[in-house]
């Protein structure tokens, strides 16, 4: 009961923002704050009543949905969804305090409607991260669709309903080959076990022909690709974050888009091992691609929104890097990144939302010289980017290292291209850092840009206090992650490889 | 207490970064205070240290576990031995004194409070740096320090120059550190550990191919933080950075981490030939390109930044000799530290009396208006050059025979370099302090305030005692031993032939730059009608004209080549393939015009679609 209970309190928060009087706006984010804050304290009572000596599903609650399918709503969590499903409550009323006045700025659509979607949004994150029906899960997965599109569609700049659209055509159409595995899927589980199912644990106990995981994986795959984005299949993200309000952006690619990894991560490889391991060499190919691909495009672009998303398409490259390698480091440090990566991103989004939201513009062209008039909101800025590029003593590094540390056991060639990425984010950081904010600010710089609002301050403190926390305690995350990477390993039935030397009393 | 040494620095500049304006008042008081502290800590933990028999020396703080995800493990733990306690020594003795100095250079300076804690901050990550007991934590001091040098040396942040200068430093430290993420990632997988314990106890049991594998990575992250060839060109350009940090982190102790490193990971090159022989053609290189660049520089500060590459690559070379050189990479170190830090505070304390001008031309006589100055730039002139009993003498001179003793080549490329550091060195003495008086009229030559001074005097103190003191006193050759080994060299040149040969060379540099520069009056503006060498060496070599048509240019061709792809390409097939595949578009469009009731429509018959489907199937 605890997982629906959880998703009940921002659904309740939905209805009653939505029901309110639209003349009374302040009390809709008021009350819509409210719910957040109260679902990110259940979400934490929820993290916190997980045994860590286990890594299968907890919380696991399973009612018949649509038995003559054999359809359940089965929701349960291990550490690494549990760990998304925190990170997305605690950004959502990071979202709501930083994105106050984003509503009546777009000037389109009523604000409580506004706050009503991210909190009705926020009950499919949960939804999408604890469901382990694979039905309920594509349900949750094109239910989403809905709020995003209406978040991106009505509130967003100039182009919204292009970069709406996009991103819902592509979505659908990977949901598409995704539905089409699915039922695939659900077929061959008719013929092995008698009756059909969509349950994740009985369908990891399958025994499938590889032809037939081969032809099965790719739809999950190709689903999954688009929505985390990996290239080719990226295009609809700088569009979509270019048009959207930056909290939408940041729960967009700072949550949303890990449905894709995860997806890789918590059904891919326990139902489809042989497929995974097939088709493991050439997605790291494919992933590695993906960091150069992004940081490169990242560093030729100019607008900032645009540019943060293609830094977020280098680092998709790095989360499925260390997925598809399967070794406990890669794992881990994958799981550990998504939890990263939304945070460092959606710092990213909301400061460059405070920049673009000053000065009307968001071509990088158009700042220069910030630090002389907002010195702390350059500081923000800085501390922001600092994660981004994954600096040493921010949690960024640690998973980022352990992705490319664990890919290095098993796939040397490809970890020590990789590591060159490193130096394109310090580029594409620093000098956005340096177009942005050094210099001499210009006349229209100096009369629209100002400080960091205390409001503004609030909402980013407490991310950029957990980024930093975390790359010193990151064992806080790691230990709730790694029992479920292990569970992983299991269903694959892989190991990590030993150490060249073994010695003896090493390490601790 | 040995995190404490770190905990202090660090209070202080998270007091001051986030106590905002409320600090400004006592900001500088604080830190300096907090600097202090941890010198002060740190030198009864010394004296504690030497009052231990050598096998108790060494002492360790397990903090807690940092990261256990599998096979890797890292604790967060510090490690106080020989080696680390005279860097801890160095970065807090040096690094109060340039504190203090700073008090007097920024007393002006708007942004003083966040100078300041910039500095405390990169006080605390070099301490991390040295004391960290594997090579993971050594890498969040090592980039540590980068961010500090990065935020300060883009410290006028209003100047173009000083942001690109902030910029390129930490992009070309982040190619040497793809080498420390590699070794690291090489260690783990070769020895399953990273502490440097485990290292040292597994290194010889690892295949040859994978020991000179991680001694390479090593090395390319000390050319990176280190300023070698070929990761060299940042250095001159981080002079952009108030002085006082030039002298801290460029000159005395951030860009020798590097010989640090390769010091402390001596199991590993005491084991590959191949890797201690290109981590001495790497320091021979730079010390012959960093003097030679020396020689042609007008900016004071840039001058001494070419000699500070090349007095490091003095240490690299020295550590790439093995259990030789080790403990005398790590001497030179220690006196280059004091005799340079004193120079590049001289420095600043001309260009605090000339309006902040660097040009050397713009100098001249200047011995007769600041004396102190001229006293203690003088001596650090000495220490230098290493005229006996100098404190840089005895370094450099234990380098040059050392040389000698592996290869007649190396030795040689050590001995010109002494002779070309006294080119430059004197060349510098004699445009700033001798000659005729070349300032403009509005410029009034004056001596700093006493607290800038005497920190210049402690150090000219170093310059001419460090040595005899470290050598003599402190018995450094076995104070060192029992942490990075130490061998006394088979055969080499005798030190009665060698230091005589040695001193004429230097006498020879310093004579032939006095007649050049002392004897004859210096042209106000540089003459252009130079030999191609001088040309080349005012450009750096050309280091970065090379950078430029290597990396940088065809870097910015491939990224707009990719953006057209990606947009004509990728996005065009995918548009134009929805709009083939019946009329997306159109109903696309419609959609826009707000018709969201058609989706919700087209869902409902996705559903229906699903459940005809999955009947089908169930029949």
């Amino acid at each position: 009961m605890l997982l629906t209970t959880l998703m009940l309190i921002p659904l309740i928060g939905s209805l009653v923002v939505f029901m309110l009087p639209a003349a009374k706006p302040t009390l809709a984010k008021q009350v819509a704050l409210g719910f957040g804050v109260a679902t990110l304290v259940g979400s934490v009572l929820m993290v916190i009543g997980l045994e860590n000596s286990s890594g299968g599903l907890q919380h696991v609650e399973s009612y018949d949905w649509i038995p003559a399918f054999g359809i359940s709503w089965t929701l349960g969590v291990d550490g690494i969804s549990a760990s998304l499903i925190v990170m997305a409550a605690i950004l959502v009323p990071v979202v709501i305090v930083a994105g106050w006045w984003d509503a009546e700025n777009a000037r389109r659509g009523t604000v409580k409607g506004f706050f009503a979607l991210i909190l009705a949004l926020e009950v499919l994150i949960i939804g999408v991260f604890s469901a382990n029906d694979l039905f309920l899960f594509y349900v949750f997965f094109e239910a989403m669709l809905f709020p995003i599109y209406f978040l991106i569609g009505r509130f967003g700049g100039p182009q919204r309903a292009y970069a709406a659209m996009k991103f819902l055509l592509y979505s659908l159409v990977g949901g598409l080959f995704m539905l089409a595995s699915l039922i695939g899927l659900y077929v061959v589980s008719g013929r092995e076990l008698g009756t059909g199912t969509f349950d994740f644990e009985t369908l990891t106990t399958l025994n499938m022909d590889p032809a037939t995981q081969k032809m099965l994986f790719l739809g999950f795959f190709f689903a999954f690709a688009v929505k985390a984005p990996m290239v080719p299949f990226h295009t609809w993200l700088p569009d979509a974050t270019a048009e959207a309000t930056p909290g939408t952006s940041t729960l967009l690619v700072g949550v949303l888009d890990k449905v894709g990894t995860f997806g890789m991560l918590h059904f891919l490889l326990p139902i489809f091992p042989e497929a995974s391991k097939f088709y493991a060499p050439a997605i790291i190919v494919l992933a590695v691609i993906s960091i150069f691909y992004g940081a490169l495009l990242a560093i030729g672009q100019t607008d900032v929104m645009r540019l943060v998303a293609f830094t977020s398409i280098s680092h998709f490259g790095f989360i499925v890097l260390g997925i598809f390698v399967m070794t406990s480091q890669g794992l881990s440090g994958s799981s550990f990144y998504m939890v990263n990566h939304g945070f460092s991103t959606g710092a990213l989004f909301l400061v460059m939302g405070y920049l673009v939201s000053r000065r009307g513009s968001k071509r990088i062209a158009d700042f220069g010289g910030v630090q002389k008039v907002a010195p702390i909101l350059t500081g923000v800025f800085l501390i922001s980017g600092l994660s981004g590029l994954a600096l040493p003593g921010m949690s960024s590094f640690i998973s980022e290292f352990l992705v490319l540390a664990g890919t290095y056991a098993v796939n040397p060639i490809a970890a020590i291209i990789a590591t060159f990425g490193i130096v394109l984010a310090a580029v594409y950081i620093l000098w956005l850092y340096q177009r942005m904010m050094t210099g001499v600010p210009s006349k229209e710089v100096e009369e629209t840009v100002t400080e960091i609002s205390r409001r503004e301050l609030v909402a980013i403190a407490p991310v950029l206090a957990i980024i930093i926390a975390l790359g010193f305690v990151p064992q806080v995350a790691l230990n709730v992650i790694n029992p479920a990477v292990e569970q992983v390993q299991t269903y694959v039935g892989v190991t990590d490889p030993e150490a060249a030397v073994v010695v003896e009393g090493s390490g601790s | 207490m040995i995190a404490a040494l770190i905990g202090l620095p660090l209070l202080g500049a998270t007091v001051l970064l986030l106590g905002g304006r409320r600090t400004n008042a006592w900001g500088h008081f604080l830190a300096v205070a907090m600097s202090a502290a941890s010198f002060l800590l740190g030198a009864f933990l010394f004296l504690q240290m030497a009052g231990k028999s050598e096998e108790e020396r060494e002492v360790g703080q397990h903090l807690f576990d940092w990261i256990s995800v599998g096979a890797f493990q890292v604790p967060f733990g510090l490690h106080l031995d020989q080696l680390s306690i005279v860097f801890v020594l160095l970065i807090t003795g040096v690094g109060t004194l340039i504190h203090i100095y700073s008090i007097g250079y920024m007393e002006h300076d708007p942004n003083r409070r966040r100078f300041f804690a910039y500095l405390n901050l990169f006080v605390a990550a070099m301490l991390l740096l040295v004391l960290a007991d594997n090579y993971f934590l050594l890498y969040v001091g090592w980039e540590g320090v980068g961010l500090a040098s990065y935020l300060l040396i883009s410290f006028y942040q209003q100047k173009p120059t000083a942001a690109a200068a902030g910029k390129k430093a930490f992009i070309v430290n982040r190619v040497g550190d793809v080498g420390l993420s590699l070794a690291i990632m090489l260690m783990f997988v070769t020895f399953g550990t990273v502490t440097f314990e485990g290292v040292n106890a597994a290194a010889e049991s690892g295949s040859s191919s994978a020991i000179t594998w991680i001694g390479l990575a090593l090395l390319l992250a000390a050319c990176g933080k280190s300023a070698q060839f070929p990761l060299q060109s940042w250095l001159l350009d981080a002079m952009e950075g108030p002085t006082p940090v030039s002298a801290l982190i460029h000159a005395a102790t951030m860009v020798t981490a590097g010989v640090y490193l390769i010091v402390r990971a001596h199991a590993i090159f005491d084991l590959s030939e191949t890797a201690r022989t290109a981590v001495v053609i790497v320091g021979a290189i730079t010390l012959l390109l960093g003097a030679f660049i020396g020689t042609a520089k007008d900016d004071i500060k840039k001058g001494l930044a070419g000699s500070t590459m090349s007095q490091i690559g003095y240490m690299i070379l020295a550590a790439g000799l093995g259990p030789v050189g080790y403990v005398f990479a790590i001497f030179h170190l220690l006196t280059h530290g004091m005799f340079k830090a004193g120079l590049f505070l001289g420095a600043g304390s001309v260009m605090h009396g000339m309006h902040d001008d660097v040009n050397m031309r713009h100098y001249g006589a200047l011995r007769t208006m600041m004396k102190i100055t001229y006293a203690t730039f003088g001596l650090g002139f000495l220490a230098i050059i290493g005229v006996p009993p100098f404190a840089g003498f005895w370094s450099k001179d234990e380098i040059i025979y050392v040389a000698f003793s592996q290869s007649m080549v190396i030795g040689l490329a050590t001995l010109i370099g002494a002779g070309v550091t006294a080119f430059y060195m004197t060349r510098m003495m004699a445009m700033t302090f001798f000659g005729e008086a070349r300032w403009e009229d509005d410029v009034h030559p004056h001596e700093s305030p006493a607290i800038m001074t005497i920190p210049m005097i402690v150090l000219a103190f170093g310059s001419v005692f460090g040595g005899m003191a470290m050598l003599f006193v402190g018995d450094i050759e076995h104070w060192l031993e029992p942490v990075t080994g130490f061998a006394k060299p088979e055969h080499s040149v005798s030190h009665s032939v060698l230091i005589p040969i040695t001193l004429a060379v230097v006498v020879g540099g310093a004579l032939f730059a006095w007649l050049r520069y002392g004897r004859r009056p210096v042209p106000v503006t540089a003459p252009t009608d130079v030999r191609f060498l001088t040309r080349a060496a005012r450009a750096d070599a050309y280091g970065d004209a090379l950078n430029e048509a290597v990396f940088m240019r065809p870097g910015q061709y491939l990224t707009r080549s990719l953006i057209w792809f990606d947009s004509k390409a990728v996005d065009g097939l995918v548009s134009g393939l929805a709009a083939a595949t019946g009329g997306l578009s159109a109903r696309a469009r419609r959609l826009q015009n707000g018709y969201v009731r058609s989706y919700a429509l087209t869902m409902l018959g996705g559903a229906v679609l699903i459940a005809l489907v999955l009947l089908l199937v169930r029949l």
